[in-house]
């Protein structure tokens, strides 16, 4: 039997230590090669290899994929796989009434339940608990044992592939082909023969499963989604960013410099450029975040892009540096992927409470451009913007992202390079010989910005620091006039970059009327999926998602004032809410959620019904 | 790319004197203070060197000494405490062609900059650095730094300090550094032979200067300049000499074991016993940085000055560049619209 469906929600859970991040991006890759939209959401216990078997220990994949336009990875699943009784502790709330349950038995003995924190002599797989879902029970160690019962691996190694079986089991379910996931196997075991084999083997007899076990008789078909026509890859937020950056050197012909300090959840922006090596871009691992900021806007006086990227607590030790690249006004790009905070807070968990800190988070008068990305795709195009801002506006570019964006991933209709917008950096000119022209290294444009002169170029040597400067010569002033001129000076350049920056545009909705939601950063796709049903049930609600967070868009004040309501949602405690209403003396009401979660669509919803 | 280096294009330092290197700024060090005279050494060095002012940077962090990238007439960054080597490293990287200089005090450099100071010398950036040491905050009026002597009296430790202090030489050594040498503002003509010999070196070179601040530390190292203490009190390096000091080199200094030893030549010492200086020696390096204690007599072992210690190792931005022309050798130049496809991709029609 087959049942057609328009989408579906799988969360697949397990240790750690059990490749459940591997099987949630496997499915991945295969659902959006046939076509299907798709959004994930992977979410990683804090440490690296938590006690096993313990609910601190749960790692999860959670995606959702359709025949339909899909923007979010799920608020509730309709299947949730789980390798063992932690897992399925943590992860039942979020399992639809009636939702399938695909638990591995052999993660149910009494050493898991006991670790899972079920009582004495409580095991949920047998008792009542469990009765409003279809619990499919199976046996997954032993049966990936059978598989491989002929091969030479140890028991370890085995027992390792037993995230084959249970992802060939969901191909089954779906309807998939595996043939995505052997070549996937095939280049990584290229070298390892028998793993290949066994990994293959697994997976087969997980699909097989399906076919001979008569306890499970439905199956799913979900067709391709309405994507536009086009070329399509699959991308991850952090992956897009490291992208976006090399593409935008090129665009401008600079060397590309990234220097950093691993933290999480930023730290794979420095891998992903540390591959690229044949592109000529240098990746530097700094001791700290601070010589990683220092060594980028290094790079940048030299004439090359310089970028540093970390989360919240990286950029707070980064701002002092800040500050002196808004003094200096040097191009750089700083990435925070934002995670739960104060302090250390939840380096797993997604939060946006940074805005502040990116907007103000310096000693003085700071004013620097910040701009946020939506969606993982979406890193790409905001990120060379963030470029294109630094380079031609001579000015350090604060980039926000957070960590569900970094880890989520999506289909990506990525473009070809020659239709990338050029990035013209604004080069002073050598002198030449004989010259006694002065060069003063502060003279502006109409951009208010300054040229950029490096070292080398002959008759500009000039000397820049965190001193105030002297309007024009740069050279070291404390006249009360000049500081009070160049504070403002400073501020206009900043301001006026949105004469040079898109108009606020609407996502979804009508011009005018009862309601109007502001989001901006990975609350996108949330927001995007209840103004699109409110709209279909009858509502006037639009959507406006602001990238360019500072300057805001010069029309943003027109739009917030057409509607009756204004409701922003944030993961934080009210932060863009407070600059609206700041900025447009406007009554706009907040919701807020500080869970290291994102917000589920009907979270949105409830609030945005409640006060048309 | 194409930007940079056509900023490079044609060295043509023809006949440059120290003169071409002041700025017009005002230099506003307290009068007398040591700092004058190691700017005046800097510039005549560099007049030497036969680098054009565009391809010169000085970059400072925060202190008297920081000051200093506003009196070169090349490029400059003042930046931020401590952190100056930060900043060379990320200019490094993207400009080996440029000679890179940081000026940084004993504040700045091993306090609130220790951590990069470690960092940079092992990793071996082909830049100099000058630690300016006068053994006291002036910039801040007058607090104990990291490099003052047990016990000193200041706004901050009005009953004398209770930190041991840094040898920065051992830090230095220890941290990796391939180039360690010492000189002072008094000594001119010593100065300026060391500060080209840190620009030769090819590496992370760490040159200290003792430098007198005669408004809140005065006389920190006389025992090493005054005519009367001189003599005794310090030993000037030079390589493959053997180890000789005191009035009329009537002094020198040999091993036994690994224990340097005072010997009077004067009274039947042989020169052929004496300890030879060989800068490559690490071990021997790391026991001359040691002759640290402060001067009461003439059993004190001399301070030495000059280069104390000197290896030929790989440079951080060589071997960064090395990796990148490799990678281009074994897979070619990058192609960007190869990136952005990704090595998996499929079609909707
Ligand atoms: S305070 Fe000391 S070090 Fe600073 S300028 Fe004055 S004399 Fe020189």
């Amino acid at each position: 039997m087959r049942t057609q469906l328009k989408e579906a929600t799988i969360l697949f859970a397990g240790d750690s230590g059990d490749g459940i991040q591997l099987t949630g991006g496997q499915f991945t890759n295969t659902a959006a090669q046939s076509g299907n939209d798709i959004s994930t959401f992977p979410n990683f216990p804090a440490e690296i290899r938590a006690p096993q078997g313990t609910l601190a220990g749960v790692s999860g994949f959670q995606l959702k994929f359709g025949s339909v336009n899909i923007y979010t990875p799920g608020d509730e699943c309709d299947v949730l796989v789980t390798m063992n009784a932690a897992a399925l502790k943590a992860n039942l709330s979020t399992l639809k009434k009636g939702g399938i349950i695909i638990a591995n038995e052999g993660g149910f003995d009494a050493k898991n339940l006991r670790l899972a924190k079920y009582p004495e002599g409580v095991n949920p797989l047998n008792n009542q608990t469990l009765d409003d879902y279809e619990v499919h029970t199976i046996d997954v160690t032993k049966m990936t044992r059978e598989a491989l019962k002929s091969s030479n691996l140890g028991q370890k190694e085995i027992d390792r592939s037993k995230n084959m079986f249970v992802l060939g089991f969901v191909y089954w379910i779906y309807n998939r082909s595996l043939d995505k996931t052997i070549d996937y196997l095939s280049a990584k075991f290229a070298k390892k023969p028998e793993l290949l084999e066994a990994n293959i083997n697994v997976l087969k007899a997980g699909y097989n499963f399906g076919e001979t076990a008569e306890a499970f008789t439905a199956r799913y078909e979900i067709g391709p989604a309405p994507l536009p026509k086009g070329i399509y890859r699959s991308i991850s937020g952090n992956q897009a960013i490291g992208l976006g950056l090399l593409a935008a050197t090129q665009k401008a012909g600079l060397q590309l410099f990234y220097g950093s300090y691993p933290i999480t959840p930023a730290s794979t922006i420095l891998h992903e450029l540390a591959k690229y090596k044949n592109f000529g871009v240098k990746t530097f691992q700094a001791e700290d975040e601070i010589a990683a900021i220092c060594s980028a806007i290094g790079a940048s006086f030299g004439g090359a892009l310089g970028v540093t990227g970390s989360s919240g607590p990286g950029i707070a030790l980064k701002g002092e540096a800040l500050g002196l690249a808004v003094i200096l006004e040097i191009p750089l790009v700083v990435c925070n992927i934002q995670r739960g905070g104060p302090s250390t807070g939840l380096p797993t968990k997604t939060e946006q409470a940074d805005l502040f800190q990116a907007l103000y988070g310096r000693n003085g008068e700071a004013p620097m451009p910040v701009i946020s990305t939506r969606s993982p795709s979406d890193c790409f195009e905001t990120t060379l913007e963030a470029c294109r801002i630094a380079i031609e506006h001579m000015t350090p570019v604060l980039l926000l992202s957070d960590g569900y964006i970094a880890n989520g991933s999506e289909p990506w209709k990525f473009p070809k390079s020659a239709d990338l917008p050029t990035i013209k950096p604004s080069m002073a000119t050598p002198r030449s010989n004989g010259s006694d022209e002065v060069f003063l290294p502060y003279k502006r444009d109409e951009k208010l910005s300054r040229k950029w002169a490096l070292p080398g170029m002959k008759g500009l040597q000039h000397r820049i620091g965190g001193i105030e400067k002297e309007h024009e010569t740069g050279n070291v002033s404390y006249d009360p006039d000049n500081h009070e001129f160049m504070t403002r000076l400073r501020a206009e350049k900043i301001e006026k970059i949105n004469e040079h920056t898109p108009q606020q545009k609407l996502d979804n909705g009508p011009d005018s009327g009862d309601l109007l939601i502001i989001g901006w950063g990975s609350t996108y796709g949330s927001i995007k999926t209840v103004v699109r049903d409110l709209i279909a049930e009858g509502y006037s609600v639009a959507h406006a998602h602001i990238r360019y967070l500072n300057p805001l868009p010069k029309n943003l004040g027109t739009i917030i004032q057409s509607y009756k309501h204004v409701l922003v949602p944030e993961m934080n405690n009210g932060q863009l809410i407070k600059v609206l209403r700041d900025k447009y003396l406007v009554d706009a009401v907040g919701l807020n959620k500080i869970k290291g979660m994102p917000f589920t669509a009907n979270e949105i919803k409830n609030k945005a019904v409640g006060l048309i | 790319m194409a930007t940079a280096e056509a900023a490079i294009a044609g060295n043509d330092n023809i006949g440059l004197t120290a003169k071409d290197f002041a700025t017009d700024q005002d230099v506003r060090w307290c009068p007398g203070c040591g700092d004058y005279s190691i700017l005046k050494q800097v510039q005549t060095v560099m007049a030497e060197t036969g680098l054009s002012q565009e391809d010169i940077v000085f970059i400072s962090g925060i202190g008297c000494a920081a000051r200093f990238p506003y009196y070169m007439d090349t490029y400059g960054i003042h930046s931020i405490h401590g952190r100056a080597p930060g900043f060379a490293s990320g200019l490094k990287s993207v400009r080996p062609d440029l000679s890179v200089w940081i000026v940084s005090g004993d504040g700045d450099c091993l306090s609130i900059g220790g951590n990069h100071l470690i960092h940079a010398l092992r990793r071996n950036f082909n830049v100099n650095l000058l630690l300016f040491n006068n053994e006291i905050y002036g910039l801040t009026k007058g607090q104990y730094s990291p490099t003052s002597p047990k016990g000193t009296i200041t706004g901050s430790t009005p009953y004398g300090s209770i930190d041991t202090p840094f040898n920065p030489l051992s830090l230095s050594l220890g941290a990796g550094g391939s180039f360690i040498a010492r000189s002072m503002d008094r000594d001119p003509q010593h100065l300026r032979a060391t500060i080209l010999k840190a620009n030769s070196h090819k590496g992370t070179s760490l040159l200290e200067i003792y430098q007198n601040c005669n408004v809140f530390n005065d006389g920190a190292f006389f025992a090493y300049t005054d005519k009367a203490t001189k003599p005794q009190s310090t030993l000037f390096l030079e390589s493959n000499h053997p180890l000789i000091f005191g009035e009329n080199g009537n002094k020198g200094i040999k091993l036994d074991g690994f224990k340097p030893v005072i010997v009077n030549l004067d009274e039947g010492a042989s020169k052929d016993d004496l300890w030879v200086h060989d800068e490559t020696d690490k071990i021997k390096a790391s026991i001359l940085t040691e002759f640290f204690e402060l001067y009461k007599d003439e059993n004190t072992l001399p301070r030495p000055f000059g280069v104390l210690y000197c290896e030929d190792r790989p440079q951080y931005e060589e071997l960064m560049a090395d990796q990148i022309n490799e990678t281009i050798a074994k897979h070619g130049k990058g192609d960007l619209d190869k990136m952005l496809s990704g090595s998996s991709t499929w079609n909707i029609e």
